[in-house]
Order: C-alpha cells, then sequence, then structure tokens
C-alpha cells in the first residue's frame, strides 16, 4: 500500500495541509462575525468594519481555496493508486495458473477489480481524511473540556468508554456481515455471466424460469444480508447520536448543580455546553465513517487473497536460440486434487515427427497436451524441449515455440485481425493469406468489413466449424517448433477436413506435431500413433499396424459405422 | 502506434458506443431515465411519505437539544442559584433526554426504513433487468457481449443502490434547511435578507453549469468502467487462449489504456466537484463577509438590531451548507443517472423474437414442421435461406447435409426460434412459431449444439437443466440411455461431482455427453442435434446413435452432421447449397443416384481410410 501512495506523497502532503487549513480558517470564519458584532457595531467604529469585512473576505476566500486545493490534490493520489493496483491485480492474473482460473470464477475476480477498488478508494479519497480530522477534533475538543472543568471534562472523557465498547463489538460484526455482502455480490456477478454466456443454453431448452429463479434467490439472500448491516449499521448510528446527547443533558444538570454550589461559573457552563455540542456531528458521523473504514479493509483483504496468491507456473531463466522442436516426454505424471490423471507417460517426438495420441473420452489427451506449454504442470517426471526441462525455460520463450489450436477455440471479441495474430503480432498481410489459406479460413475475407470485422464474444455469430478454422489459422500463422492440434478438426465437414489435412501436411513437415485425434482421417496425419488408455501410453506404432494388432485402438478408431 | 489508435482499431469497425450525444437525445435519456426512477419508487410512495415525515421530527428533535440546553442555561440555573428547587432544569433535562430519545428512535426507523426501501427496489430492479436479458433475442446478446450484461448487472445497479441509500437523506434534510432558512431570514428582515439572497441567482446558473458538466463527466465513467469491466471478463473467460499465446503483454496495454481511461473520467468528475464544491463555499462565505460588512453598517446607524444581526450570520452560514449536500447528492444522482440511462436503454430494447399477443395452444405436439416460402437474411441484402419451402412430417429424422455456409445452422435456428425469418413462416402442427408462447414452444423443440455450455454445479444439475423438476432416478436413465452413465460413475462423487467452472473439469466429449443427456431429458417432439456429436470418440459416438435409434424412434429429428455415418439413422435426407435444398430423398435412393450427396458419401468413405 504504502509503495502505491510514495509517488504522490508531495500531493498527499498538500492535501493534508489544505484540509488542516480548511478546518481552521472554517472554525475562524463564524469568530469574525462574533467580533464585528461584539466590536464595530457597539462601538461605532466604521473603519474596524471595514477592515473586519475584509478579514472576513479573506478568510472566506482561503477556506474555499484550501477546501479546493484539498480535493484538486487528491484526485491524483487516490486514482492513481486505484488505477495501479487494479493494472497490477490484472497483470497478475494473466500469470496466474489455468489452475487457478479453474477454480476462480471470474465474476469474484471482476468484483475485486471493480467494486472492492472503488470502494478502498472512496476511503482513502474521503474516509481516511475524516477519521482522522474527527479523532483531532474530538481529542482537542476533549483536552480543552478537561481543562475547562476537570470534573465534566471526566465525565465527558469517560462517555468514550461505552463508544469506544460498542464500536469494538460493532466492527467485529460489521467485518463479518459486510464480508459476507461482499462475496455474495460476486456470486450473483457469477451467475449473471453464466447466464450470459449460456445464454443459448438457457434459450434452447426454454429454461428462462428456471435461471431466473436461481438469479432471484441468490439476489434475496444478498438482500437479507444487506438488510441485516443495515439494521446494524442504523442501531450503530443511532447509538454514536445517542450518547452525546445523553452525556450533554447529564452535563447541564450536573453543571448547573455546581453553578448552584459555586463550584462553576456561569459563563464556563455556556462555554462548556457550546464546545461539547460541538463534539456531536464528529461523534455520530464516526459511525459511518468506520463502516466505510471496515468495508474498506475487506475489501482489501479480498483484492489481497488474489494478489498473495503465488503463481505456481513460474517461468524459468533459459532460452533456446535455435529450437528443433524435439519433445520428450519422461516419466509424467499428472494428478489432479489428488486424483492420478496420467502416470508414467513416456513419448519422445522427434524434430519434423507427428504424433497423433488416441484415447478414450476423458483419457487425458487434452491434459497431456496441455502440459507442454505449461498450462498446467507435471506432478512427477518431466517434459523436455530439445533436452531443455520445460520449466527452466522462459515463459514467453516456451510459448512462442508451442502452439495449440484448441477443440474449443477461444475467440475475443475484436478484430479477426487481432484474434488471428494473437500469438504473432507482426504478422505481415501476406502470412495471414497463408495461414487462413491452410486453415480453409478465408470465408474471413467475404465478412462485412474483412480482417477487421469485429467478432462477437466467443465468435458466436460463427459457426462451430469456421470458428475451429480460426483457432487453427492462429496456431500456424505463430509458426511455432510445435504445433498441437487439440481435435481441432472435429467440427469441420468432410470435403473442408480433407482439404484442411492435405494442407496441414505442408505445416507439419516444418514442425512437430502433437494431433489429439478421434478419426482415422485426423490419425493419418501423423507419422506414428500413441495410445493413451488407463493415463498411460499402452502403445506407439503406426496407424495400420495398431489396428492390426491392438484390440483396444481398433475398438476405438475402427471405421464408423458404415451404411450398410 | 500511440495507445489510442490501437484500443481503436481493437474495437473494431462497430463500436458502438458515442462520447458525444448531441444535446435532443440527452433530454430523451434523461425523460427516459426518470421514468425509470419513477417507476421504480411508485410503489414506495407511502413509505417515501413517511420517511419525509420521520426525518422531519428527526430534525426537529436534533435542533431542539441545543435550543433545550441554551433555555436550561438561562431559565433553569437562575432558580438554583437563588436557593430555589431546580423544577425548570430538571424539566428542560428531561425534556433534552426526551428528544434524543425521539431522534434516536426516528433516526435508527429512518435509516432502516430507507435501507430497505433501496434494497428492495435494487432486488426489484435486479430481476427486472436480469430477466429482461433473458428475454431479449441472441442476435442482441452477439452483438452486447456478456461482459456488458454483467457491467450493467453489477456496477450500474450498485451505483443506483448508493444514490438510494445515501441520496435520500442528505436531500430531503438539506432541502428542508434551505426554504426553512430562506423564509427565516426573509421574516428576520426583508430588506437584509433579500440582499442575503442576491448571490441565489448565481449559485444557481454555477449549479447549473456544474449538472450538465457532471451528467456528462458521469456518463463518461459508466462507460469507462463497462469497458473495463468488459476486457477483464473477456480475458478471464479466455485465459487459456491468453496464455497459450503470450496474449499477456498486449492485453495489459490494452487494459491499462481502458483502465487510464476509466481514471481519466474519474478524475474529471472529481475535479469538477473540487471545483464546484468550493465554488458553493466561496459564494457562500462572500455573503456572509458581504452581509456582514452591510448589516453592521445597518445596524451601525439603528437599521437593524443587533440580535438580528447575529442570528442572520448563524443562519447564512446554514443556508449555504446544505447547498453542499446537495450537491454531494447530486454526485451519487449523476452517477445513478447514468447508470439509469444504460438501464432504461437496456429495458426499452424489444426482443426480436418476441411473445405472442395472442397465444396459440398447443396441448400434445406432434412434431410436424413446417417452412412456408421462408426468407431469412442477417444482413439486409445477403440472404442465407433465399425461399424455403419444407415439410417434415411428425416422426420423420431428417439428415441436413451441406458445406459449411450452406444454411444449415440458420434452418435449425429458425425452427427453434432463435431467430424470426424475414419473410414466410415456420410452423410447428400447423401453428406458427411466432403465435406459441416460449416455455410451450420449448418443450416442444429442443437444439442441442456443439457448444455444450455446463453451469455452475453437478453433474445431476447439469442434466436436470433439461427438466429441473426430474428426480435422480430419471436423470439417472436418461444418462443410461445415451451411453454417458459409465463415465459420470466413474468420476469421484459420480452425478455430485462439480463440473468445475463452465464444466472445465469435464473433457470435450463428456461434456457433450451430459448435454445429449440434458436433451434427453428434456423428451422434446422435435429433437434438433447441430454437430452434436462432433467431440465424441467412435466408440460413444456409436454408442449416441445406438440410443438416438430408440429416442428418435417417436419424435421428429433434424440432424446436422459432418461425419455421414449419422445419416444411416435418417429416413430422410436433404442436401443443402447457399441455402436451398438441392436433393431430397431416402439415404439409400441418394447414394444410388449420381448427385451431390452420393459424392459426399463416397469422400466419407474414403476419409475412414
Amino acid at each position: 500500500m504504502k509503495s502505491y501512495l510514495r509517488p504522490y506523497a508531495g500531493k498527499l502532503v498538500v492535501s493534508w495541509l489544505a484540509a488542516l487549513l480548511g478546518v481552521c480558517a472554517g472554525i475562524v470564519f463564524p469568530l469574525i462575525g462574533k467580533e464585528v458584532v461584539d466590536g464595530p457595531v457597539r462601538s461605532g467604529d466604521e473603519g474596524a468594519l471595514v477592515s473586519l469585512g475584509l478579514v472576513a473576505f479573506g478568510v472566506g476566500v482561503a477556506e474555499a481555496l484550501m477546501i479546493f486545493l484539498r480535493r484538486w490534490s487528491q484526485v491524483g493520489p487516490v486514482l492513481g493508486l486505484e488505477t495501479r493496483i487494479r493494472d497490477d491485480l490484472y497483470a497478475h492474473l494473466q500469470r496466474l495458473p489455468m489452475r487457478f482460473h479453474g477454480e476462480w470464477q471470474s465474476g469474484q475476480l471482476l468484483s475485486r477489480a471493480t467494486t472492492d477498488l472503488s470502494t478502498i478508494r472512496r476511503f482513502l479519497g474521503f474516509g481516511l481524511l475524516f477519521l482522522v480530522m474527527n479523532v483531532i477534533q474530538l481529542t482537542t475538543v476533549t483536552v480543552v473540556l478537561l481543562n475547562m472543568y476537570w470534573p465534566l471534562g471526566l465525565l465527558v472523557a469517560g462517555s468514550a468508554v461505552p463508544i469506544i465498547w460498542v464500536s469494538l463489538r460493532f466492527e467485529k460484526q460489521y467485518i463479518k456481515i459486510s464480508r459476507q455482502v461482499q462475496d455474495e455480490q460476486g456470486d450473483l456477478a457469477t451467475l449473471v455471466e453464466e447466464s450470459a454466456i449460456g445464454i443459448r443454453t438457457v434459450k434452447a431448452f426454454g429454461r428462462r424460469r428456471h435461471v431466473y429463479e436461481t438469479f432471484v434467490k441468490n439476489a434475496e439472500k444478498l438482500y437479507d444480508s444487506s438488510m441485516r448491516r443495515v439494521d446494524l449499521s442504523a442501531r450503530f448510528f443511532t447509538f454514536l447520536e445517542v450518547i452525546p446527547n445523553f452525556t450533554l443533558a447529564l452535563v447541564l444538570l450536573l453543571g448547573a448543580l455546581a453553578v448552584g454550589t459555586g463550584g462553576l461559573t456561569l459563563g464556563t457552563l455556556v462555554a462548556f455546553t457550546t464546545l461539547m455540542l460541538q463534539l456531536v456531528w464528529p461523534i455520530a458521523s464516526m459511525g459511518y465513517i468506520l463502516a466505510m473504514a471496515q468495508e474498506s479493509m475487506t475489501a482489501a483483504d479480498r483484492v489481497m487473497e488474489v494478489m498473495d496468491t503465488v503463481p505456481e507456473i513460474r517461468g524459468g531463466t533459459r532460452t533456446i536460440d535455435d529450437p528443433r522442436g524435439h519433445l520428450r516426454f519422461e516419466g509424467v505424471g499428472f494428478r489432479f486434487d489428488g486424483k492420478p490423471v496420467l502416470r508414467d507417460v513416456w513419448l519422445e517426438v522427434r524434430p519434423g515427427e507427428t504424433v497423433a495420441v488416441v484415447g478414450a473420452t476423458g483419457s487425458g489427451k487434452t491434459t497431456l497436451t496441455a502440459l507442454v506449454p505449461r498450462l498446467l504442470d507435471v506432478t512427477e517426471g518431466r517434459v523436455t524441449i530439445d533436452g531443455h526441462d520445460v520449466r527452466d525455460l522462459d515463459l514467453s520463450v516456451l510459448r512462442a515455440v508451442v502452439a495449440t489450436a484448441f477443440e474449443e477455440p477461444t475467440l475475443f471479441s475484436m478484430s479477426v485481425r487481432e484474434n488471428l495474430t494473437l500469438g504473432h503480432r507482426q504478422a505481415t498481410d501476406e502470412e495471414l493469406r497463408e495461414a487462413l489459406e491452410v486453415a480453409q479460413a478465408t470465408f474471413v475475407y467475404d465478412l462485412p468489413w474483412g480482417l477487421d470485422t469485429r467478432i462477437g464474444e466467443q465468435g458466436m455469430s460463427l459457426s462451430g466449424g469456421q470458428r475451429q478454422r480460426l483457432a487453427l489459422a492462429r496456431a500456424v500463422l505463430a509458426k511455432p517448433k510445435i504445433l498441437v492440434l487439440d481435435d481441432t478438426l472435429s467440427a469441420l465437414d468432410v470435403e473442408t477436413e480433407a482439404l484442411v489435412e492435405e494442407a496441414l501436411r505442408h505445416v507439419l513437415r516444418e514442425a512437430t506435431g502433437i494431433v489429439v485425434a478421434h478419426r482415422a482421417s485426423t490419425v493419418l496425419l501423423a507419422d506414428k500413433v500413441a495410445l493413451l488408455s488407463g493415463g498411460t501410453i499402452t502403445h506407439v506404432g503406426r496407424h495400420h499396424d495398431l489396428l492390426e494388432e491392438v484390440p483396444e485402438y481398433r475398438e476405438l478408431l475402427a471405421a464408423e459405422e458404415v451404411l450398410a | 502506434m500511440t495507445v489510442t489508435t490501437t484500443t481503436q482499431s481493437w474495437r473494431g469497425v462497430a463500436a458502438e458506443d458515442k462520447d458525444e450525444i448531441p444535446e435532443k437525445v440527452t433530454v430523451l435519456l434523461r425523460a427516459r431515465s426518470r421514468r425509470l426512477l419513477r417507476d421504480l419508487l411508485r410503489p414506495h410512495r407511502r413509505t417515501i411519505a413517511l420517511l419525509t415525515g420521520i426525518i422531519v421530527v428527526s430534525n426537529a428533535a436534533g435542533l431542539a437539544i441545543p435550543y433545550l440546553v441554551a433555555v436550561g442555561i438561562d431559565a433553569g440555573i437562575p432558580p438554583m442559584t437563588r436557593g430555589e428547587a431546580p423544577r425548570t432544569l430538571l424539566v428542560v433535562v428531561a425534556a433534552i433526554l426526551g428528544a434524543a430519545v425521539a431522534q434516536a428512535l426516528t433516526r435508527q426507523a429512518f435509516l432502516k426504513l430507507a435501507g430497505r426501501i433501496g434494497q428492495d427496489i435494487l432486488l426489484e430492479l435486479r430481476r427486472r433487468v436480469f430477466d429482461h436479458f433473458q428475454r431479449l433475442s441472441l442476435s442482441f446478446h452477439e452483438k452486447y457481449t456478456s461482459g456488458r450484461v454483467i457491467s450493467r448487472l453489477t456496477s450500474d445497479v450498485e451505483a443506483i443502490a448508493e444514490m438510494l441509500q445515501s441520496g435520500f437523506d442528505s436531500l430531503v434534510t438539506a432541502v428542508l434547511t434551505l426554504f426553512g432558512t430562506a423564509a427565516l431570514l426573509l421574516l428576520l428582515d426583508l430588506h437584509l435578507g433579500l440582499v442575503a439572497l442576491i448571490p441565489l441567482p448565481v449559485l444557481l446558473v454555477f449549479t447549473r453549469w456544474f449538472r450538465r458538466q457532471s451528467a456528462l463527466a458521469y456518463r463518461r465513467t459508466r462507460e469507462t468502467v463497462a469497458l473495463v469491466i468488459v476486457h477483464f471478463v473477456e480475458s478471464m473467460t479466455g485465459i487459456r487462449a491468453v496464455q497459450a499465446f503470450r496474449r499477456e503483454p498486449r492485453n495489459q496495454e490494452i487494459f491499462a489504456a481502458l483502465n487510464d481511461d476509466y481514471r481519466a473520467a474519474n478524475a474529471r468528475s472529481m475535479r469538477l466537484i473540487a471545483v464546484f464544491m468550493p465554488g458553493v463555499k466561496l459564494i457562500g462565505n462572500l455573503t456572509v463577509a458581504g452581509v456582514l460588512m452591510y448589516g453592521g453598517w445597518l445596524a451601525f446607524h439603528q437599521e437593524v438590531s443587533v440580535g438580528v444581526l447575529a442570528a442572520f450570520l448563524l443562519y447564512l452560514r446554514q443556508f449555504y451548507e446544505p447547498m453542499q449536500e446537495i450537491s454531494q447528492f447530486y454526485n451519487t444522482l449523476q452517477s445513478a443517472g447514468a447508470a439509469l440511462e444504460k438501464l432504461s436503454g437496456v429495458l426499452e430494447e424489444e426482443p426480436d423474437v418476441a411473445d405472442p399477443l395472442r397465444p396459440a395452444a398447443l396441448p400434445a405436439p406432434r412434431g410436424e414442421v413446417r417452412f412456408e416460402g421462408v426468407r431469412f437474411a442477417y444482413v439486409e441484402d445477403r440472404p442465407i435461406l433465399p425461399g424455403l419451402d419444407l415439410t417434415v412430417p411428425a416422426g420423420q429424422t431428417v439428415a441436413l447435409v451441406g458445406a459449411t455456409g450452406a444454411g444449415k445452422t440458420t434452418l435449425a435456428k429458425l425452427i427453434s426460434r432463435f431467430y424470426d425469418p424475414t419473410e414466410g413462416r415456420v410452423l410447428l402442427d400447423g401453428v406458427d412459431l411466432r403465435d406459441l408462447e416460449e416455455p410451450v414452444l420449448r418443450r416442444a423443440v429442443v437444439m442441442v449444439t456443439q457448444e455444450n455450455f455446463l453451469f455452475t454445479g453437478t453433474v445431476a444439475d447439469n442434466i436436470r437443466f433439461g427438466r429441473p423438476d426430474a428426480a435422480m432416478d430419471e436423470v439417472r436413465r436418461a444418462a443410461e440411455a445415451i451411453g454417458a452413465h459409465e463415465f459420470i460413475s466413474a468420476l469421484p462423487q459420480g452425478y455430485d461431482t462439480e463440473v468445475g467452472k463452465r464444466g472445465g473439469r469435464m473433457s470435450a466429449g463428456q461434456r457433450q455427453l451430459i448435454a445429449f443427456a440434458r436433451a434427453f431429458l428434456a423428451d422434446p417432439a422435435v429433437l434438433i442435434l447441430d454437430e452434436a456429436t462432433s467431440s465424441l470418440d467412435v466408440p460413444s459416438e456409436r454408442l449416441v446413435q445406438r440410443a438416438l435409434r430408440t429416442i428418435l424412434a417417436d419424435r421428429t429429428a433434424l440432424i446436422i452432421a459432418h461425419r455421414l455415418s449419422t445419416v444411416e439413422i435418417a429416413d430422410r435426407v436433404l442436401v443443402m447449397e447457399q441455402g436451398r435444398i438441392v436433393e431430397d430423398g431416402p439415404p439409400q435412393e441418394l447414394i444410388g443416384a449420381e448427385g451431390r450427396f452420393a459424392g459426399l458419401h463416397r469422400a466419407w468413405l474414403e476419409s475412414l481410410a
């Protein structure tokens, strides 16, 4: 936190000084009026009236100026802090591995990056200043009161005891409830997100009511906790107002007795009560400010929860100057939540060679491919490229060597061009065309604005086959040494698939390839086939040999049932 | 290249937000927002009236305390110094205690009631907007993106909540004080009172300026924060591609630029307040100073009494103080106003696919589908379907074949009424789809796509999405029917296994099987399978196909598949080309003929190798 504020130290000092001076000017200003009434008006001194009037103008202007300075100089630090934390949070989230993102809903992350950070900003910009000002004002006034007449002053100071006691209790409860509210807000955001992204499924099944009811149930839960928070703060706020008023009544009573017995002059009592009246507002407003402080603490906790998560997958330092793309899996195992997914996988793919990975649904094929660009990390053994453990390689170097075309292509709501050049920003139009031709995706040139057409989020307006071809073009465009095709052709029609495969053969001659496949036609892209079964590779060989020798393989890849 | 231009190119050509909007439109937008706000507040009319009453009592009690203290000192103490019984003092002290209690009670009632209204409206708004988003058609969602939906339902709704919670109190108090004080000033001394009110027009002009400027500034804040949210959500949703393709630095650049735009927008509105608040203070202080001199001069010439002058100075201070409160309220109001503007805009959107005015009944759908002269175009002069006539008798299984872009999916989407035809009509059992209410249509027609979206929850929850009231038994039977039971039982918690965020813990093939079970459980009269088996391995696909034979026996089915293996179970094959049906007949017949299908079939056989 300190490091975030440091660059703004100068401005912050200005802002706090201005705040202090502003308060002083605010106190002095009414005193001038009193001077005028008591002085020139009674004495009839016209000159003094003018000069006091001018002082009043001066102080009035000064007060406004100080308020202006305080607010103006605060803009930079407060917003700068918020913006920088948000930037850092985003950067951190981009660094965190897939495993983290698989567990954390983006709604929860979003509410941290927006609502929570704004809460912190508001507290720093407003709450903190007034918290300090209030405390200063309260202690000063109390000290003055003690000096004025200590028995009554002690009474006033004593009234702080119940206030502090209740405040502490309030804080404990408030932290809990506001944390709950904030978490539930995140949950609600998650539901909204799912309902928006899954809108097609919701519509296809006509489950609007169902989704709506789930949402309302959660919104009502949030409503209940919010109401509990409202009730709690309502009780606390009023308590804070009652105590000083009760004390005031007591002071008046005891003070009057003291005046009666001659222990206190009337004038002092008047001054005493007038000053005490000035305490009511700062105490009452403490409730609001404390609540704000609590909320921003919980918000900060929530943000730190994410910031403190150490990215499990961090890049090494090694680079490969001239990668050949020699890929080896050496006794690789992978466990997810303690459950073994892969074990003792040995596989070698030489430069320029292509291997097809075949296995039943859910056998771990995608996991295996994700280990290469370190979207996941092995839990046993190692994966090497050109003899280097992938964990020793600089992440951006590694991910430049490996490119993956996923089965479910992720497209972003930006232009086709930007979607394609995700991994290779300097790509020329010529290179783009080549990649699009390989992927049989030249349809993009026919879109309304060609390559500059903005495609909807997740490419919703494109067909599944079109999206897969774009994802393939993206991977091909990156010109990787190792190309991973994770069942990328599944949504293509037979003719297109044949064309794509033909073109891919050329690409794969230059690169090391891993092809996850369900179909014989795709398997034929590869020089050899690895059969994944029971979490490990049981057979490696040529397609036709495996077809003959391994019953399990035959079962998986034998020709689809042909029309009789 | 500068950051701004790259941000522009990132946004593509179809950027929908306008920074500058003409005055006329602003007026319209404001009226629309006000309508929504009124609409939201209407059910709480009585409570709001009650609240106003409570605030008056609460403020009166609060103001009475200093007055009572003064009375206590002036009238309560003298008798005591004279040695008399402290009766007056005790009465006053009791009155102070009473006032304090009254204030506390009313204050608490106020906070709770105001909080309740705020939360009620918030809940209502969430419900309304969420429901409306769900109602809006796919064509809307395809353009609007989920990030915006999220932004509307989170940050915009929260802005309104904030106004309702904190704004009301300060507004009512401020307005009361403002008018009360003005009246008091004029009553005290008309002449001096009028002088003291001279700066009022200046203040009004100043406020007007501020209002205009800050409306713009807040609108900009809402827009920029929405862009931050959209980018944030998209990059977190697609984090796998981001990391795999080293998109992080570029993303960081874009995010930093958007975040900075947001910062700049916030800075602008904060600076406006930084000018406005002290500006009001300045006008107030100058007035007080002016009244001080002029009043002093008047008092000097005995034209006003000293007491009146002293009172004037006290009250004048109070007079300008609420202006700050009001402008503070204006801040929250502006930010809520900008949010209201967006939300009312969303609520104004009509679903392209509208609910019927006079819904037709469809008690027991048989599943006969008919296209009559259907023309459909996403873009005006580029029809996907130029004109289609087709009848699928109830119970028939039809395979749709053709190259990508031939219009197969469009045809499927028209039957499930994701879109309405541009011309002509689509009929189910002789009833125009547009005359059917959504729940009725969805019970009859279900479409399984390649997307296989899974919601956070268990496997069973996701299958049950097809029919939320289904018993566990039926869920299991559905899974068994399509051959998913085996892999589900092998999962750590079986049917109760959490699928993870968007089904992330399942493989693509497993997701597809779950989606299939879901459709089967829904038990529709018309089932549309759009590439629904593409991610399955051959044995699973075989299982599904075997299951389909029984499943499809008594219902109409439309199957789109590139793998022609599916065609085997079809009664009829339609070959599409550029939106037209070019071949139509039973599969055997078409294979025998020398048409396009025969060619496709041969190519497919070769691909099996």
